[in-house]
């Protein structure tokens, strides 16, 4: 099976061959483009940037991320997790504002401190 | 009058590089911002990827230029938001600037300028569709301004035309949000946009890319009711019997960006026609004394971390900048390159470290990326795959040759 690494821009085109529990990997720069393989064949994981409501003026929303991949199939599930959520205080960027989402050790960051600077 | 060694004009990733790296060449600097906030483009790319080369790590857009935005905000450079520039004349021994704000109109002095000025989505393609312009025809940076800056939904059900990665982002981005994206469609046979983001953009979310396709026609009044799609053949005229009818609210547009060079342009600077930014020299000077380019204004780059090393390019040898005589070479290349920067190369400065961008013209498998100097050649590089969406950039030392202003420098791909 061929697969495009999505780690990192070089986009590797990766071989993927699986015989029983081996899997074999291909055409990978680094060793990141294996693990990916791997994880797109047993569990695909992905990371998910996305923005949250604020109660402030100057910022209708924030951008947030998650600090690590969830699965592929919780996806939506954040997405609707954070729908509900609107942020009422000042935070810093990298500061979490949801904790362990979905038991998956993950947090959702905020990736700008837009929040903190109450210059004019 | 404030005199300073060099004026950066554009505060996102290449304007803020180039002014950190000025500033640590010991020289006085000043930075000018028309928006509100520096940061550029990246306060709206809210998506990761950023910064894997610089920081080694997968950084969101407004992560990665406040990193630098910090790094500024350390340095004694001067920094004004909410400023444009209207005016600059050539003066002895540098430039005049006018600026406007809301203190209203000043006036500076720079010995260098940086022009960082970013690039612009390209809206001809509005243009050339057939129909009405109701509401709902958006650049893909438009939508991604609505959602991810003000919070607010453009659309419920869009088509996007052109597979530039703005518009992949997007795609993805809709549909997370809830919208439906019926299909990216893109004229050319091959996408636009990097590998990675056909995969995680379309792919993850069973977004279909129809390639060799396009929109032909728009409906609605007020507000965009549908478009119309058909599939084009190898000399991009419609094939007739193949259109169709898709409703919709919005009409994305990602088909490509071009080079911000409305000072360029008043200043007279020469542009180079595959670049659509300013000709420049290895240290980033234009063909103009004193006068930088870098980042997006000087070519369109896939990847942020080349926009600051590009601006520290820039800013750094506007902070050195003797006025002396320049002696230009061309580097010339073959008909594989879609372009190159730079264009030239200044054998009166440092040709030791010099670092060229370059495209190639369509996809290569295996190729031998050589140059030589005057029929030898220097230096040779393999590359298993070269796409004109991914930009290379390789390290050329020039400072064993014996060069003068007739050598040819040329570069050539063989496959």
């Amino acid at each position: 099976m061929n697969l495009v690494c999505i780690v990192c821009p070089n986009g590797c085109r990766l071989t993927v061959t699986i015989d029983g529990e081996d899997i074999t990997v291909t055409g990978q720069k680094c060793p990141k483009g294996k693990t990916y393989a791997i994880a797109e064949m047993t569990e695909p994981k992905r990371s998910v940037t996305t923005t949250v409501r604020t109660v402030f003026e100057e910022a209708p929303v924030l951008p947030v991320r998650t600090n690590g991949e969830i699965p592929k199939d919780k996806i939506f599930d954040l997405m609707k997790l954070l729908d509900g959520f609107v942020l009422n205080k000042r935070i810093k960027r990298g500061e979490a504002i949801l904790r362990n989402v979905f038991d998956s050790g993950v947090d959702v960051i905020a990736t700008s401190g837009m929040l903190m600077k109450e210059e004019t | 009058m404030n005199k300073y060694d060099v004026v950066v004009i554009g505060g996102g990733p290449a304007g803020i590089a180039a002014a950190v790296a000025a500033h640590k060449q010991k020289a006085k600097v000043f930075l000018i911002e028309r928006e509100a906030r520096l940061g550029g483009i990246l306060k709206q790319c809210i998506h990761d990827g950023f910064g894997l080369i610089r920081f080694k790590e997968k950084l969101s857009g407004p992560e990665y230029v406040e990193r630098y935005i910090d790094m500024l905000n350390q340095t004694s450079v001067e920094a004004v938001t909410l400023t444009f520039v209207s005016d600059i004349k050539q003066v002895e021994g540098g430039y005049t600037l006018t600026l406007v704000n809301r203190n209203g109109i000043s006036k500076i002095f720079g010995k260098t300028i940086v022009l960082a000025t970013g690039c612009r989505e390209r809206t001809a393609k509005q243009v050339l569709i057939q129909g009405t312009r109701p509401a709902g025809v958006f650049t893909a940076g438009t939508a991604q301004y609505y959602v991810n800056i003000l919070g607010k939904m453009p659309t419920k059900k869009c088509v996007i035309l052109g597979s530039g990665d703005i518009g992949l982002i997007m795609a993805r981005r809709l549909t997370l949000e809830g919208a439906k994206v019926e299909g990216v469609y893109e004229v050319k046979p091959t996408p636009s946009g990097l590998t990675r983001n056909i995969v995680q953009c379309l792919h993850d979310f069973d977004i279909p890319l129809h390639l060799s396709h396009t929109v032909t026609k728009v409906f609605g009044e007020d507000r965009l009711e549908a478009v119309e799609v058909a599939e084009v053949d190898e000399k991009m005229n419609i094939k007739e019997g193949t259109q169709r009818k898709i409703e919709c609210d919005a009409l994305i547009l990602s088909v490509g960006l071009i080079p911000e060079n409305e000072v360029a342009y008043s200043l007279d600077i020469p542009l180079d026609r595959c670049t659509k930014g300013p000709t420049v020299d290895q240290t980033f000077m234009t063909m103009r004394e004193g006068i930088f380019s870098c980042g997006n204004a000087l070519h369109v780059n896939d990847l942020v971390d080349y926009v600051s090393e590009g601006g520290e390019i820039a800013g750094e040898n506007a902070a050195v900048y003797k006025n002396k005589e320049r002696k230009l070479i061309d580097i010339k290349t073959d008909k594989n390159f879609l372009y190159i920067v730079p264009q030239k190369i200044d054998i009166n400065a440092p040709i030791d470290k010099i670092k060229i961008y370059f495209r190639s013209i369509k996809d290569f498998d295996n190729t031998k990326f050589i140059v030589s100097v005057d029929g030898k050649v220097i230096m040779t590089k393999k590359y298993a795959h070269l796409r004109p969406p991914e930009m290379e950039s390789v390290k050329l030392d020039l400072s064993k040759e014996t060069l003068n202003e007739s050598s040819v420098i040329l570069l050539t791909l063989e496959e």
